[in-house]
C-alpha cells in the first residue's frame, strides 16, 4: 500500500463513513428518546435511494402505495385509540397529521407516474415520500407497546425489517440499483483526486450535524427532545408528552435516513435488502458512541467507514466480517464502561 | 378434562406420529424432518431465552458450523458422519465457549445485538471461504448409516431427527427439574439474587449459551446429512431471527414450546406458499410480509406464546408430596457469645455524596442486633457492603475470624451469611418450593450430566427434604408447589427468609422483613427469629416497625445521614433524645 | 367555598397487595396541607397516583374536575403539578433550560414565560447565580430549589411536593420549608407530604397522619403537632 492509495483508500472511508454519520445520528436519536433500536432505519435509506432510482427511470415508486398503506392503518390505529378513551375531537387532528400529511407527496407521486419530473424536483419528491414511514411504523407498530422493555422493542424492529424488505422486494424487484449522480465534477488537490459527490456527502454530515446540534441546543421542540432522553419521567411532569416526542424523533431522523439515502444511491448498487447491512455497520458507529452521545457517534461512524474502506482494500469480500467484528469489542469496552445497576432482566412476556 | 384421558390421548399422538412414515405421504415425512431439525434448534432458544433470559439472534450460525465442521469431514476427507458429529460438537463447542465468554458480559440489549454481530461475520465467513465451497457449498454429502444400513430415504432419517429430538427434550426436561437447572430458571430477574445464593451468574450464563449452541450443531449435522447440501443461505441473520420466533410463538418458557413453534411455523410457511400464487404472482415477497405481520400482532397481543393458552385447558395432575430424607450436612455454629462480625470505619461514597460514613459495630455469635434509622440513612447500603452486593470504598468488615471486606457475594454466600432484600428478590414464576431450594444450591453438589441422566435424585431428595423444612418453619409449608408471585407481599418476604435459612447460615442478614406483614404475622416472625436465635443463628435486622424491632432485639443500633448516631439496648434508644429528632425531625 | 382538591377513597394496589387503602383529603384553596407518616406508610404511593401516574381506584377531584383518567400531562395544563421525591430534573442541561422546560404546558406565552423566569430567578437568587450550570453539579438544596422553580414555572395552582426535606441538611430543611410557606403568596395551594413531621406540621394548616396506607390521625397542624399518638407513630410504644 502506497501513500497514495492510502490516501484515497482514506478520502473513500470518510466519505462512506459520513454516510454513516446521518445514519447513526438518526438511529441514536430514536434510541435515546424512545428506547427503541430501530433496526428498519437502514430499510429507510435504501428505500429513499431505490424511490429516487425508480423516479429516474420513469416508474412509479412502489413506496406510494407503501406510504398510502401505512397512512390508512394509522389512521385507524388512532382513531379506535381516541374512540376508546373518549376523545372524539383528537380524532379529527390525528388523521391529519398521520393521514393526510403522508399522503399528499403520495398522491404526487402517484399522478406523475410515467412523466418525467425534471430532477430538481425529484430529489425532494423522493424524500418527502419516505419520510413519512418512520413516524407511520412507530404509531401503528411501536407506540402500542412503548412502555414495554428494551429487548421486546428490539424484538419487534427486527420483525418490521423482515416486512420492510420484503415490501421492497415486491415494489423494486430483485435487481440492484444505482441513481444518477448528484454532481459530476472532480478536483484535484496535487496528486489526488476528489469527486464533488464525495464532499457533498461529507459536507451534509458536517451541516445536518451542525443543524441537529444547533435545534437541540436553541429551540424548545430541541430542548424538548433532550429533555425526555434525558429523563423520560421528569419530561412527562412538565408536560412534555412522549407520545409527541417520539413522532418528532422518528420524524427528524427520517429525514436524515432520507437523505443519506439520496447521497449514497449515486455511490453504491442498492437492492431491496442492501439497508440492513448499512443499518448495521452504522449501528456500529453509533455503539461507539454509546448510543447516547452524537459526538462519539460522529467519531465512530468515520471510523466504520475507514475501516471498511481499508478492510475491502485487502479482500472485499471479508469486509463485512471485519466491521461486524469490530462490534463485539467495542460493545464489550462500552458495556463495561457504562454505570451497571442490577438491571431487572427484560422479559419478552413482558 | 381428566388426567387419565389427557395421558391416553398424549401418548396416542406419540404413537401416530412415531408411526408417520407408514401412513404418511412422502411431502409430508420431508416436512416433519424438518420440523423436527428445527425443533432442535428452537429447543436451543427456549432454553437460552425462553428460560434463561439471553436474547441470541445467532443460533443459526451455530447450526451453520455444525453443518460445515460435518460436510468438510465427509466429503473432503471421506469420513463417516458419525465421526462428522462428534467434529460438529466439537468445534461448535468452541466457538460457543469463546463466543460466549465474550458475548455475555454484554448487559441489557447490547447482548442479543452482539449475537447478530457475530451471526452476521460468521454468515459472510462462511459464504468466502472457498475449502466450504464459497457462496455455491458442498454437495454430495453422505447420508448417516448405522453399521451397513444406510439412512438414506427420509423415512428412515425421520426416526434419527426425532429419535434426537426426543432424547434432547428428556434430558433438557431432567437438567431443568434440578439443582443446575433452578440456577439457570432463576437467571433472569437480576443478577444480584442470584450471586448472593452463591451461583455464578456468568459460569451458568455460559454452560446454558453452550448447550444451546450444542442442540443448534446437532440439528446442523442432521440437516447436512438429510439434505446432502451445505450452503451459508439457512444460516444467514434471518434464519436466526426465525428460531426466535418459533420459541416465542410456540411459548417460550416452555420447552414443548420449541416443538409448536417450529411446527406451526413451518406450516405456517408452507401452507401460505400454497395459497399466496392464487392472489398473486408474488408469491415469495409476500409471505415475507405477511408473516413479519404476524410476528408484530403476535408480539403486540400474544407474547407468551401458544403453551400458556394450552396449558389452562390441560388438567393438572397431583404433585408428588415431598418426603422426608435425610438431612442435608449442617454447619457447626460458633459459640455463643464470640465475636461473629465487625465492622469498622466502612465507607461508601456514591458521586459526591457519602452514603456510609465511617460506620463501625459488632455482632456477637447468637445475638439478634437491629439496625435502624430514618429514610435514607444508609442501612440498606450498609447491608449491600456487608453482603458484598456493593464493593466499599474504605473500611473493613471481618466475619469469624476472615477479612470479607471487597469479597464478592458468592464468597460471602459461602462464608456463611445469608441474606434477604429490601425490595423482595424471587423467582415469581417459580414455586415456593423450587424458590427455597436455590438457598441450598451451595450445600449441593450435582452437576449437569449427572441431573439429565437422574443420577441426582438421591442428593435432590434430601434438598427437597430440607426445603419443605424450611417452608413448614416459615408457616409456608401447607401449599408448596403454589407460585410464588400469587403470595402478597409480605409472605413473599417470609418466603425470602426460608431461602436464606435453607442455605445453613451462620449469620442471616434481614432487610426489611416485617413490611407489609399483618400483626400475627409479625408475631410469627418474631417468634420464629428468637427460635433461630434458641438455635445459635446470628440475626442482623433493618427495620422501620419499631414495636417489632424494639420487643425482639438484644441490641439496637441507630444511623442517620450515613453515620452511627447511638447504639445500645431498646429502652435506652428509644428515649435517647437524638434519636427522637433523627425520626421525627427537627426544627432547626 | 368549594374545595380545590378531593380525594375519595382512594385505593392504590401493587399486585395483590394494597399500599393506599381508602384514602381521602380535602384542600381549600390556598391551603398547604401536609401528609405525614413513617417511611413504607405509602405517602409517595398516594401521590404518585393522585399526580396520575398509578392506576388507582376511587375519585381525584380538581377544581370540580374528575381527573379520573388524565394523564400527567395533562394534569400539568391544568395547573396541577408534582415535585417527585427523586426531582426527576434534566441533569445535562443547564439551570435555565430545566426551567424552561418548566413552563412547556405555557408554551404559546412566551412573554408570560419570560416573566416568571425573572420571577423564578428572583425568589431563588442562587438559581439565578447558577443558570448556565448544569443541573447535576448543583447540591443537594439547590436542586430542591430548581425543582420548586421549574414546577412554579408552570404556573400551578396545586402544587404536590414528595418529601422536599429528603436527604437535605437541616438548615436547608428550614430553608426550603420557608419557601415552600412563601408559595402561598403567589395563590399556590400545596399538599405535602413529609417524613420530617415536626418541620411539616410548622409549615402547614392542615395536616393528616398515613400509617400503612390508611389515614389514622388528622386534624389542624398546631394540634397534630403537640398529639402523643403523633410520636408514637414514628418511634413506637410510648415514647
Amino acid at each position: 500500500m502506497t501513500p497514495d492509495i492510502g490516501l484515497i483508500l482514506g478520502i473513500d472511508g470518510v466519505a462512506t463513513g459520513s454516510i454513516y454519520v446521518l445514519v447513526g445520528l438518526g438511529l441514536v436519536l430514536i434510541f435515546s428518546v424512545t428506547r427503541i433500536v430501530f433496526v428498519p432505519f437502514g430499510d429507510i435509506v435504501a428505500f429513499s435511494a431505490l424511490t429516487l432510482a425508480s423516479m429516474q427511470l420513469g416508474r412509479m415508486p412502489g413506496t406510494v402505495y407503501l406510504v398510502a398503506t401505512l397512512a390508512l392503518v394509522a389512521c385507524l390505529v388512532v382513531a379506535v385509540h381516541h374512540w376508546r378513551r373518549g376523545e372524539p375531537r383528537r380524532i379529527v387532528r390525528g388523521v391529519l397529521g398521520y393521514g393526510a400529511l403522508p399522503l399528499i407527496p403520495a398522491a404526487i407521486a402517484w399522478l406523475l407516474a410515467g412523466t418525467s419530473l425534471p430532477e430538481w424536483a425529484q430529489i425532494p419528491l423522493a424524500i418527502a415520500l419516505v419520510v413519512p414511514i418512520g413516524p407511520l411504523i412507530e404509531r401503528i407498530a411501536l407506540r402500542p407497546i412503548a412502555d414495554a422493555s428494551v429487548l421486546l422493542l428490539l424484538v419487534v424492529s427486527v420483525a418490521l425489517t423482515f416486512g420492510l424488505s420484503g415490501l421492497g422486494l415486491l415494489f423494486f424487484g430483485p435487481e440492484g440499483f444505482r441513481t444518477k449522480p448528484l454532481t459530476n465534477e472532480v478536483f484535484r488537490f496535487g496528486a489526488v483526486i476528489v469527486t464533488s459527490q464525495t464532499l457533498l456527502m461529507v459536507a451534509s454530515a458536517a451541516v445536518f450535524s451542525l443543524l441537529l446540534f444547533l435545534f437541540f441546543e436553541h429551540t424548545l421542540p430541541g430542548k424538548a427532545l433532550r429533555a425526555t432522553a434525558i429523563n423520560r419521567l421528569g419530561a412527562r411532569i412538565v408536560g412534555i408528552r412522549p407520545g409527541s416526542t417520539a413522532t418528532l424523533a422518528f420524524l427528524l431522523a427520517s429525514l436524515l435516513g432520507a437523505i443519506s439515502g439520496i447521497l449514497i444511491g449515486p455511490v453504491t448498487t442498492l437492492y431491496y435488502d442492501s439497508g440492513f447491512i448499512i443499518g448495521l455497520k452504522a449501528f456500529v458507529g453509533a455503539i461507539i458512541g454509546g448510543l447516547v452521545s452524537y459526538p462519539g457517534t460522529a467519531v465512530g461512524a468515520i471510523l466504520v467507514g475507514l475501516l471498511e474502506s481499508f478492510a475491502s482494500f485487502w479482500n472485499s469480500a471479508l469486509k463485512e466480517v471485519a466491521v461486524f467484528s469490530l462490534l463485539i469489542p467495542v460493545m464489550l469496552w462500552r458495556s463495561l464502561s457504562l454505570a451497571r445497576v442490577d438491571e431487572e432482566d427484560a422479559e419478552i412476556e413482558g | 378434562m381428566k388426567v387419565g384421558a389427557a395421558r391416553v390421548l398424549a401418548l396416542a399422538a406419540i404413537a401416530i406420529l412415531a408411526a408417520a412414515p407408514l401412513w404418511a405421504a412422502e411431502f409430508t415425512i420431508t416436512l416433519l424432518n424438518y420440523i423436527g431439525i428445527y425443533a432442535l434448534v428452537a429447543l436451543g432458544v427456549v432454553l437460552l431465552t425462553g428460560v434463561a433470559g439471553l436474547t441470541s439472534f445467532g443460533q443459526a450460525a451455530f447450526v451453520g458450523i455444525g453443518a460445515y465442521a460435518t460436510g468438510w469431514l465427509t466429503t473432503v476427507h471421506g469420513a463417516s458422519p458419525w465421526l462428522g458429529l462428534l467434529l460438529a460438537l466439537g468445534v461448535t463447542g468452541a466457538v460457543a465457549t469463546l463466543l460466549g465468554a465474550v458475548t455475555l458480559r454484554l448487559g441489557g440489549h447490547f447482548l442479543p445485538l452482539g449475537t447478530i454481530a457475530w451471526g452476521l461475520s460468521l454468515y459472510f465467513l462462511f459464504g468466502n471461504i472457498d475449502a466450504l465451497g464459497g457462496h455455491n457449498g458442498m454437495t454430495g454429502l453422505p447420508p448417516i448409516s448405522i453399521g451397513s444400513i444406510s439412512l438414506e430415504p427420509d423415512g428412515a432419517v425421520f426416526y434419527v431427527i426425532w429419535g434426537a429430538l426426543a432424547i434432547a427434550t428428556i434430558l433438557i426436561a431432567n437438567l431443568l427439574e434440578s439443582r443446575q437447572g433452578r440456577a439457570i430458571r432463576s437467571l433472569r430477574g437480576g443478577a444480584v439474587m442470584v450471586e448472593s445464593l452463591g451461583i455464578s451468574v456468568f459460569r451458568i450464563r455460559l454452560v446454558t449459551f453452550v448447550l444451546a449452541a450444542l442442540l443448534a450443531a446437532v440439528s446442523g449435522w442432521l440437516y447436512a446429512h438429510t439434505s446432502r447440501f451445505v450452503s451459508p443461505a439457512p444460516f444467514d441473520v434471518r434464519m436466526g431471527i426465525e428460531y426466535l420466533f418459533m420459541a416465542i410463538l410456540g411459548g417460550s418458557g416452555y420447552i414443548l414450546g420449541a416443538v409448536i413453534g417450529a411446527a406451526l411455523l413451518t406450516l405456517l410457511q408452507n401452507a401460505l406458499q400454497d395459497i399466496v400464487p392464487h392472489f398473486t404472482s408474488n408469491g415469495s415477497q409476500i409471505e415475507v410480509i405477511v408473516f413479519a405481520v404476524i410476528y408484530v400482532l403476535a408480539l403486540q397481543f400474544a407474547r407468551g406464546g401458544v403453551m400458556p393458552f394450552v396449558l389452562r385447558y390441560l388438567p393438572r395432575g397431583p404433585k408428588p408430596a415431598i418426603a422426608h430424607a435425610e438431612p442435608l450436612p449442617r454447619r457447626t455454629l460458633p459459640q455463643a457469645g464470640s465475636p461473629l462480625l465487625a465492622v469498622e470505619g466502612l465507607v461508601k461514597r456514591f458521586g459526591g455524596l457519602e452514603a456510609v460514613s465511617h460506620v463501625g459495630f459488632e455482632v456477637r455469635a447468637g445475638e439478634i442486633v437491629g439496625l435502624i434509622g430514618p429514610n435514607g440513612a444508609g442501612k440498606s447500603t450498609v447491608f449491600n457492603l456487608i453482603t458484598g452486593a456493593l464493593a466499599s470504598d474504605d473500611g473493613r468488615i471481618t466475619f469469624l475470624d476472615a477479612d470479607i471486606t471487597g469479597a464478592g457475594q458468592r464468597r460471602i454466600a459461602a462464608a456463611g451469611i445469608a441474606r434477604t432484600f429490601q425490595h423482595v428478590k424471587l423467582r415469581a414464576s417459580m414455586s415456593l418450593i423450587d424458590n427455597v431450594l436455590l438457598g441450598t444450591y451451595l450445600r449441593t453438589r450435582s452437576g449437569l450430566l449427572r441431573a439429565a441422566l437422574r443420577l441426582d435424585r438421591a442428593e435432590e431428595a434430601r434438598a427437597r427434604s430440607e426445603a419443605f423444612l424450611q417452608l413448614e418453619r416459615v408457616g409456608l409449608g401447607a401449599n408448596p408447589y403454589d407460585q410464588a408471585g400469587n403470595l402478597p407481599l409480605g409472605r413473599q418476604r417470609i418466603l425470602e427468609v426460608a431461602r436464606a435459612l435453607a442455605a445453613d447460615p451462620a449469620l442471616i442478614v434481614l432487610d426489611e422483613p416485617a413490611a407489609g406483614l399483618s400483626r400475627p404475622d409479625k408475631l410469627a416472625l418474631a417468634q420464629l427469629l428468637r427460635a433461630l436465635r434458641e438455635e445459635g443463628v446470628t440475626v442482623l435486622l433493618v427495620e422501620h416497625d419499631m414495636e417489632f424491632v424494639m420487643g425482639l432485639v438484644d441490641r439496637v443500633v441507630v444511623m442517620d445521614f450515613g453515620c452511627k448516631l447511638v447504639e445500645g439496648p431498646p429502652a435506652a434508644v428509644r428515649a435517647d433524645p437524638r434519636v427522637q429528632e433523627a425520626y421525627l425531625g427537627s426544627v432547626a | 367555598m368549594r374545595p380545590l382538591l378531593e380525594i375519595a377513597d382512594l385505593r392504590v394496589a401493587y399486585g395483590k397487595v394494597e399500599a393506599v387503602r381508602g384514602v381521602s383529603i380535602a384542600m381549600e384553596p390556598g391551603q398547604i396541607v401536609t401528609v405525614i407518616g413513617p417511611n413504607g406508610a405509602g405517602k409517595t404511593t398516594l401521590l404518585a397516583a393522585a399526580a396520575g401516574l398509578l392506576r388507582s381506584r376511587g375519585k381525584v377531584v380538581y377544581d370540580g374536575h374528575d381527573l379520573g383518567r388524565l394523564d400527567v400531562e395533562e394534569r400539568v395544563e391544568r395547573g396541577f403539578c408534582l415535585v417527585p421525591e427523586s426531582r426527576e430534573l434534566f441533569g445535562d442541561m443547564t439551570v435555565a433550560d430545566n426551567l424552561l422546560l418548566g413552563a412547556y404546558a405555557r408554551r404559546r406565552n412566551g412573554t408570560e414565560v419570560k416573566e416568571s423566569l425573572q420571577h423564578v430567578y428572583g425568589r431563588f437568587p442562587r438559581l439565578a447565580e447558577r443558570r448556565r450550570q448544569k443541573a447535576q453539579t448543583l447540591s443537594g438544596g439547590e436542586r430542591q430549589m430548581l425543582a420548586l422553580g421549574r414546577a412554579l414555572m408552570a404556573r400551578p395552582r396545586l402544587l404536590l411536593l414528595d418529601e422536599p426535606s429528603l436527604g437535605l441538611a437541616p438548615l436547608m430543611v428550614r430553608e426550603i420549608l420557608r419557601i415552600v410557606a412563601s408559595l402561598r403568596e403567589l395563590g399556590v395551594s400545596i399538599l405535602l407530604v413529609e417524613q420530617n413531621a415536626r418541620a411539616a406540621l410548622e409549615t402547614a394548616d392542615y395536616g393528616y397522619v398515613l400509617e400503612t396506607g390508611e389515614i389514622t390521625n388528622q386534624g389542624p397542624a398546631a394540634v397534630l403537632a403537640k398529639d402523643a399518638r403523633v410520636v408514637a407513630t414514628y418511634l413506637g410504644g410510648s415514647a
